[in-house]
């Protein structure tokens, strides 16, 4: 699971999605592994309005990476930086949870990625 | 789940479809109400329940005539649907660079690499075909050793139910269904499959492409056509080489789309049709959601 994906994952289940602890899903136990894309700065560049960016700095950090800045950067800034567009390429498209869980901040459900993969099927009493 | 709309295999059954016996809960089906129709599943009498019950019924319904049977024909319906459609293909290939969408029902992940400058996170509910989705990067991109080709790569899956979809809301710039309401057995649940699209999607800007099987399908071996029955089982067969037994015939459901009946689906769950047709055995629709 791409920390780009993560950014628009929230609960699966109904009653949650009305709650803003259920976005973005708490990263736990996570394995990480990193793998080479080439950098297309035009999909960065229009990718970072999609993002929200308070969600982004949260994975960010709970995975261990160098704190984000406060404020995203403008398009403007982020075209004229190539470390930044370098360093946001890597953290959302090079960068997965390939073991490890994400995990709901309002109901406390835990979502297993295994090799990969993310399951949010959920059981029928949370249906 | 691609549907078996085109290029169906030879192995794919013809003929007439199993009748739909266990359709016990559909409140009602539009083609026995026409005159001329086929009779195949006309015997399964709806009783009166409970919307609740029926719900559950429905879904226990599906989990055996849809989700059990994708997990048994996984790897060969997949190795069956390799080509994007052109016209999703197109849809996908006009978002501009650095587009976020979803593949809900993405089956075998053909349509996660068609388009490299945008993001698509794609889901099903078969942990058979996410698998496969997944593994169908690895043919091409040849990594040092197999475990990590089998953890790196480009496209991103997860498995997840088109009722329950794990997106926050409003944020995505598209999502694609291609051949997966029709599998959906109650009017109820295919408008509230289409409402969790519109979910997903920026309000205005943001949209929806739905592809079903249509019920209009006069030239295709089948034959179908209005009057048919609209719920019906369809059959998948899996053959098998001589002197390895029988072949084996998978049933699944499919509730065939009359035409008209996907814009009154989109609008009823609160989409507004942008652009609509019929290709190769399939209706489709292009919407948006108002606010």
């Amino acid at each position: 699971m791409k920390i780009l994906s993560i950014n628009f994952l929230s609960c699966a289940i109904k009653a949650c999605k009305s709650s803003s602890d259920s976005f973005p899903l708490h990263a736990k136990d996570a394995e990480l592994v990193q793998d080479e894309i080439e950098l297309n700065p035009d999909m960065i560049i229009n990718v970072l309005p999609r993002l929200d960016w308070a969600a982004l700095r949260t994975t960010s950090s709970e995975l261990g990476f160098p704190q984000l800045p406060e404020q995203p950067p403008t398009p403007f800034e982020l075209k004229a930086d190539e470390t930044l567009l370098k360093d946001l390429h890597h953290l959302l498209l090079e960068t997965q949870i390939s073991e490890g869980k994400l995990v709901c901040g309002n109901c406390g459900h835990e979502y297993a990625i295994k090799e990969g993969i993310a399951n949010f099927l959920l059981p029928s009493h949370l249906v | 789940m691609a549907s078996g709309s085109s290029a169906m295999p030879a192995g794919d059954g013809d003929g007439s479809p199993a009748a739909p016996a266990q359709l016990h809960h559909q409140p009602h089906r539009e083609g026995e109400r026409r005159e001329g129709h086929h009779h195949e599943g006309a015997e399964a009498s709806p009783p009166a329940s409970a919307p609740a019950s029926a719900a559950a019924q429905a879904e226990t319904y599906e989990a055996t005539h849809v989700h059990a049977v994708y997990e048994a024909i996984a790897p060969h319906f997949s190795s069956t649907r390799h080509k994007p459609w052109p016209f999703v293909a197109q849809f996908l290939l006009a978002q501009r660079p650095g587009s976020i969408g979803l593949d809900v029902g993405c089956g075998n992940g053909k349509y996660l690499r068609v388009n490299p400058a945008i993001h698509i996170l794609g889901s099903d509910r078969s942990a058979a075909l996410v698998r496969l989705a997944w593994e169908g990067q690895r043919a091409e991109r040849p990594a040092e050793d197999d475990a990590t080709a089998a953890r790196i790569g480009q496209v991103d899956v997860a498995v997840a139910d088109g009722l329950a979809l794990p997106h926050r809301r409003s944020a995505v710039d598209f999502a694609i269904s291609i051949a997966v309401i029709h599998h959906l057995s109650t009017p109820e649940r295919r408008r509230e499959a289409i409402a969790a699209l519109l979910e997903c999607v920026r309000p205005r800007e943001g949209r929806v492409l739905v592809y079903v099987w249509a019920l209009e399908q006069a030239s295709s071996r089948r034959g179908w056509d209005e009057g048919s029955a609209q719920d019906r089982m369809v059959p998948w067969v899996m053959r098998k080489p001589k002197g390895q037994g029988p072949d084996a015939t998978y049933q699944r459901y499919y509730h065939l789309y009359r035409k008209g009946e996907l814009e009154e689906d989109i609008v009823a769950a609160g989409g507004a049709v942008e652009e609509s047709g019929y290709e190769r055995d399939n209706w489709w629709v292009i919407c948006s959601k108002p606010s």
